[in-house]
Order: structure tokens, then C-alpha cells, then sequence
């Protein structure tokens, strides 16, 4: 099927520029709180001075989160919910007790429902939160969302990744056409707008620039220089559009294989200011051609999450009580299982 | 007539909707089911989008998530998700399918809470997601659900994702592109459309074992009913086959 033969095009009779000035059509705002400033000239300010020098960049999480994310500070978290995320990154915000964050909510699955179990945001912006998809829901993100305790602005998955664009575009607000009419839209902290040249009706969404962004890639150099293969969701803009970046590897590779192929580099060294070595970082969730996601793990983490107290005994065995994510590699089944799980990735145990 | 359970019917029912050659966003379970059915029956063709970015992928099985490694496994093009998100913007995308729940007369579906208070729900679901930009953007919405009167509702407590909004021309006053919304409700009773002028929900076929009667009690509002009402075609031994065998032989959504 196709629309062609349905209607006339805007730009052929210019009906809706004349029905919305005639009928002097409202414009509506949605009720909910914007959590960053979407101003580019604020952006361009701090930007001015992040460091554009090609100077190696290797850290530890322990540091990372230590140094470059402070309680209240906005974060946002790469790659789909349990494909291609910093795991470390969540796991040591969570280990470091950081209070009062402001979280964007972007396709956000299992990072949800580590940084839940800590408890380390109050503020959230929503396109997808405390669900697994086809793996159900959780029962503690759930219960922490309910209380009250966090204070919501309603978005979805095409808006958050705009309102990330908008910010890595250099500007203040993105244009687009959905949400409009739903509560999803009075929830949210949109605006309506007109636009100048057609006078169509779209919604506005203010740019997002994280304080704080962590993603997880395939490979990269000491400065930063990333490669990463498969779907990329949101996370090149999200490189442009944080402040602060920190990059997890899979493995790092030296900047000579970076220069042979400078058309594969995903982001570019001067959005990032830190490089974590990070080897099955994405565990227990899926990294694309390296391992399949370990079901049996969260599957364990939902089973943990029925009651306060077995959640309490999870988290002190798996994330207090561990020093880093090396130690947790170790706990959940070492290497065999990262051998598993990369048989599982390759099809050649089929699942 | 072969012996089929509800989800079954539904996906096959659902597969039988998207022709060759279109184009059509899926989520994980039922309507990625039905995709890959339809493309292994009459829509070879038929390019299955992922909102991660996945596009056109050889499902070797499942995903279990929209993001994962299988949604772009020997895929044309694994791509972004303002990618795929701006191309149905664009009006290239043909159908999506949605769940929720709740749903109203007009489409309009709930996947975001229960209760009154925002800021402290009753119950509160994971939201949008990309729901709502599939249902705003995409030519055609379809929803596969079972069907009972709490879920099929006059009323919803949050329009996540847009139907026909109130009804008549109002979702396109929005700000809703033109020619865009609800298409088909599949449950496990009826197949439901909505009236041309008034956009109500109306059913367009009745689902073998199923009267009016069982259709209408489980609805929370007044369904409208086609001129024409029909018979659901059961699904056939073929489509049953290759969905048993090749779409789910581990039976993940038909086991349900």
C-alpha cells in the first residue's frame, strides 16, 4: 500500500497552513519538567573548552565514575538494554552509592533495572523503562517507579533519540510529527509549534545533553577512536551530545588498524574522555558477533527482585561485594561461560 | 479443520495482511512471528524493519530483543534507530504492530500506567517506547490481543500510542500525518476495522467458535458491526506447518 493516492501533499495545496491560522489553533505544552538545559549557546560554552588533544585516555571504571559523574548529575547509558551496554559503568555507579541522578530512560532495560536495585536516580526521562521486553518486567524497577520516588517526564524512543540529535546537531529543540494528541505528549515537556514555511503543526523537543555518557563498543584505540558493528541505536549522537564520555571496549586496538580504515571509525576521539578496557562489557547482555545475552543470569536477577530481602542478598553477593566487573565475570561462570555464551552468539549451540 | 490454539490464529490471521514487497516495523513475539510467517508463505518480500535498527535480517530464530544481534543476522542494513524511526517519518513504512493494555473505539492504546496520578501510578507498564512513533508515523497500526472487556475499553487511563485519538478527523487536527493510523485489531474472537467517517471500532469478521454475542460481552464499549460480517477464515495446514516448524519450533509465542 501506499499514501500517494490517498491525499494531496501540503506542499501542493497548503490546506493545513490555512485551517490551523484560520481556526487560530491552540498550541499545546506538555506539563512535565525538562531535567537539562537545552540551550547551544550553554552547550557551545562548556564545549569551547573540552580538550581536543589526541592524548591517550586509559582509565578504570572505579576512576571514571569516581571523577567524571557527581551525584545530581543527567546521565544516559549506550547501546538497547541488555545489547551493548557499559554493564561496568552501571555496575560502579550503583557500587559507588551515587544519589540523585537524572537518567535518561532511552530504550532502557537491564541498565534500568541495575541502577534501579542502587537506586541512584530521581529524575527519569521515559521512553522505555523497567521492562526486559520479551523477557517480562521488573519486579524492583517497578516497585522504585511506583513509590513515587522518582519524578518522571514521559518521552519515546523516536524523541529521546531526536532530543540526543538535537543536542549533537549543536541546537535547541528537533521538530517532528508523533506523540502529538496523547498523554504521552501532555506528560512529556514538549511544545507544539508551527512551522514557519508550511504552517504544518509539529511537536518540538528540547535538545538532550547529557552530563554524563557511557557506551560500549566493539574496539577502539587510547584516544578514543571506536569501531563498533551492528545496530547503533542512538549512540553516535549520544557520543556528540554528553559532555563527558566514557568509552567501554571489548578490546583496544592500536590507532595504525584505526588509520587504515578511517571510514569504519564510529566516534571520533575528541567526543571521548575516557577509554575503559572492558572485555565481555556488555555481559549478561547480548554483544553483537562476540556472545549471545546469558538468559539464565537475568532470569536469576528478575528471581532476585521478588522481595527486598533476596534483592538485598543478590546485590551484596554480585555488586557490593565484588571490586570491579572482572570479579563479577568471575562469579557468574568465568570464561567457560563467556564460551558458552559466544557459541550461543555464532549459532553453533543453538539455543 | 485442523486444531489450532488462539495465538495461532491470531498470527496467522496477521500474516495474511502484510503483502510483498511492504515494509512493516516489528516488535519481539506475536507480530515478529506473524512477519516471518507471512514471508515464508505469500511475502517473500517483505522487508522486517527493527527500531534499533535491523533491516531485512534472515531470522535464524526469535529475538528476544529488538536490539539483539539477531535482528540484523545476514540483515541488508543494520542501521540506526533515528534511521528507522525517520523513515517511517518519511512515509516509508507500510504497517506496524502494537500491544497495550488497554485499547479503546478509536485505537488509542494504553502501554504506559494504571490509575489517575501520574507521578504515582498504580501500576505503572515500561511506556512508549517506540509505540507511539510506530503509531504516529507508520501508514497502518495493527494490535494482535486476546479479547476481554477490562482490555477493550471506553476507559483508557493514558493514551500511550495514538488510535484515531476522538474519533472523526481529529487525529489528523493533532498534527498526526494524513492517512495514518488503527487498521486492524486482531484478538482471539474477531477481526476489527473502524467506520470510514466516524472511526469506530467496527468488526469485520467473527473468528470460528465464536458468536456476536461472545464478541460484544467482551468488549468494555458498543462495537459497531460491518454490513458484511464474515467467517475468519481458520488458518490452514500450510500456514500451521511452517509456523510450527519454521517460525517457532520452539514454540516461544505459540506456546503462550
Amino acid at each position: 500500500m501506499n499514501g500517494i493516492d490517498e491525499e494531496k501533499s501540503m506542499q501542493e495545496d497548503g490546506s493545513m497552513s490555512a485551517e490551523v491560522m484560520e481556526n487560530n489553533i491552540e498550541l499545546k505544552s506538555g506539563l512535565n519538567r525538562i531535567f537539562t538545559n537545552p540551550d547551544a549557546d550553554a552547550a557551545r560554552a562548556y564545549f569551547r573548552g573540552k580538550s581536543r588533544a589526541l592524548k591517550p585516555k586509559l582509565a578504570t571504571a572505579e576512576e571514571v565514575v569516581r571523577t567524571m559523574i557527581k551525584d545530581g548529575d543527567y546521565f544516559a547509558i549506550g547501546g538497547f538494554g541488555a545489547n551493548r551496554i557499559p554493564t561496568a559503568i552501571c555496575h560502579e555507579i550503583v557500587r559507588q552509592g551515587k544519589k540523585g541522578l537524572g537518567f535518561a530512560g532511552h530504550t532502557s532495560t537491564h541498565d534500568f533495572q541495575i541502577l534501579s536495585a542502587g537506586e541512584v536516580f530521581d529524575r527519569c526521562d521515559i521512553a522505555y523503562i523497567i521492562g526486559l521486553e520479551a523477557r517480562g518486567l521488573s519486579p524492583n524497577a517497578r516497585r522504585y517507579i511506583e513509590s513515587g520516588k522518582v519524578e518522571l517526564t514521559e518521552w519515546t524512543n523516536a524523541t529521546l533519540s531526536w532530543r540526543i540529535k538535537a543536542a549533537a546537531m549543536g541546537l535547541s529543540f528537533m521538530p517532528a510529527r508523533n506523540i502529538m494528541g496523547t498523554d504521552t505528549f501532555k506528560y512529556s515537556a514538549a511544545k507544539e509549534i508551527l512551522c514557519p514555511f508550511t504552517g504544518q503543526k509539529y511537536a518540538a523537543f528540547p535538545a538532550l545533553y547529557p552530563d554524563f555518557a557511557a557506551i560500549h563498543v566493539h574496539e577502539c584505540d587510547v584516544y578514543g577512536n571506536c569501531h563498533v558493528y551492528g545496530a547503533t541505536v542512538s549512540d553516535q549522537d549520544l557520543a556528540k551530545a554528553a559532555k563527558r564520555v566514557v568509552i567501554t571496549t571489548e578490546r583496544l586496538v592500536s590507532t595504525e588498524s584505526i588509520r587504515q580504515r578511517p571510514e569504519a571509525t564510529f566516534i571520533p576521539f575528541w567526543c571521548v574522555d575516557a577509554v575503559i578496557e572492558s572485555p565481555y562489557g556488555s555481559y549478561p547482555g547480548n554483544m553483537p558477533y562476540e556472545y549471545f545475552s546469558d538468559e539464565e543470569h537475568i532470569r536469576e536477577w528478575l528471581a532476585a527482585e521478588k522481595d527486598a530481602e533476596s534483592l538485598k542478598k543478590f546485590m551484596d553477593k554480585y555488586i557490593y561485594g565484588t571490586k570491579n566487573f572482572s570479579e563479577y565475570l568471575a562469579l557468574c561462570g568465568g570464561i567457560e561461560k563467556m564460551n558458552k555464551l559466544r557459541r550461543i552468539e555464532l549459532l553453533i549451540d543453538k539455543k | 479443520m485442523a486444531d489450532y490454539n488462539p495465538m495461532e490464529l491470531m498470527i496467522c490471521v496477521a500474516a495474511r495482511n502484510l503483502e510483498d514487497g511492504a515494509t512493516v516495523v516489528v516488535g519481539t513475539g506475536a507480530p515478529c512471528a506473524a512477519a516471518m510467517l507471512s514471508q515464508k508463505t505469500h511475502s517473500p518480500n517483505l522487508c522486517i524493519m527493527f527500531e534499533a535498527g535491523g533491516v531485512a535480517p534472515i531470522l535464524p530464530a526469535m529475538p528476544i530483543s529488538v536490539g539483539d544481534s539477531r535482528t540484523f543476522h545476514k540483515a541488508l542494513m543494520a542501521s540506526s534507530m533515528p534511521e528507522i524511526m525517520e523513515t517511517c517519518q518519511r512515509g516509508m513504512v507500510d504497517y506496524t504492530f502494537l500491544g497495550g493494555a488497554q485499547i479503546d473505539m478509536y485505537g488509542n492504546i494504553n502501554s504506559t500506567m494504571i490509575g489517575s496520578d501520574h507521578a504515582k501510578p498504580k501500576v505503572r507498564f515500561p511506556g512508549s517506547g517506540g509505540a507511539n512513533d510506530l503509531a504516529s508515523l507508520c501508514w497502518r497500526t495493527m494490535m494482535m490481543t486476546v479479547q476481554d472487556a477490562k482490555r477493550f475499553t471506553d476507559k483508557i487511563n493514558f493514551i500511550t500510542s495514538p488510535g484515531y485519538l476522538k474519533g472523526g478527523n481529529t487525529r489528523y487536527e493533532a498534527g498526526l500525518p494524513k492517512g495514518t493510523g488503527p487498521y486492524r485489531i486482531i484478538t482471539n474472537m474477531a477481526i476489527m476495522g473502524f467506520e470510514e467517517d466516524t472511526k469506530w471500532m467496527k468488526v469485520l469478521s467473527i473468528n470460528p467458535g465464536y458468536s456476536r454475542k461472545d464478541v460484544q460481552d467482551n468488549c468494555g464499549f458498543e462495537l459497531r458491526w460491518d454490513d458484511n460480517i464474515a467467517d475468519t477464515d481458520p488458518p490452514t495446514a500450510d500456514e500451521l506447518r511452517i509456523l510450527r516448524e519454521e517460525v517457532d519450533p520452539h514454540r516461544y509465542i505459540i506456546g503462550r
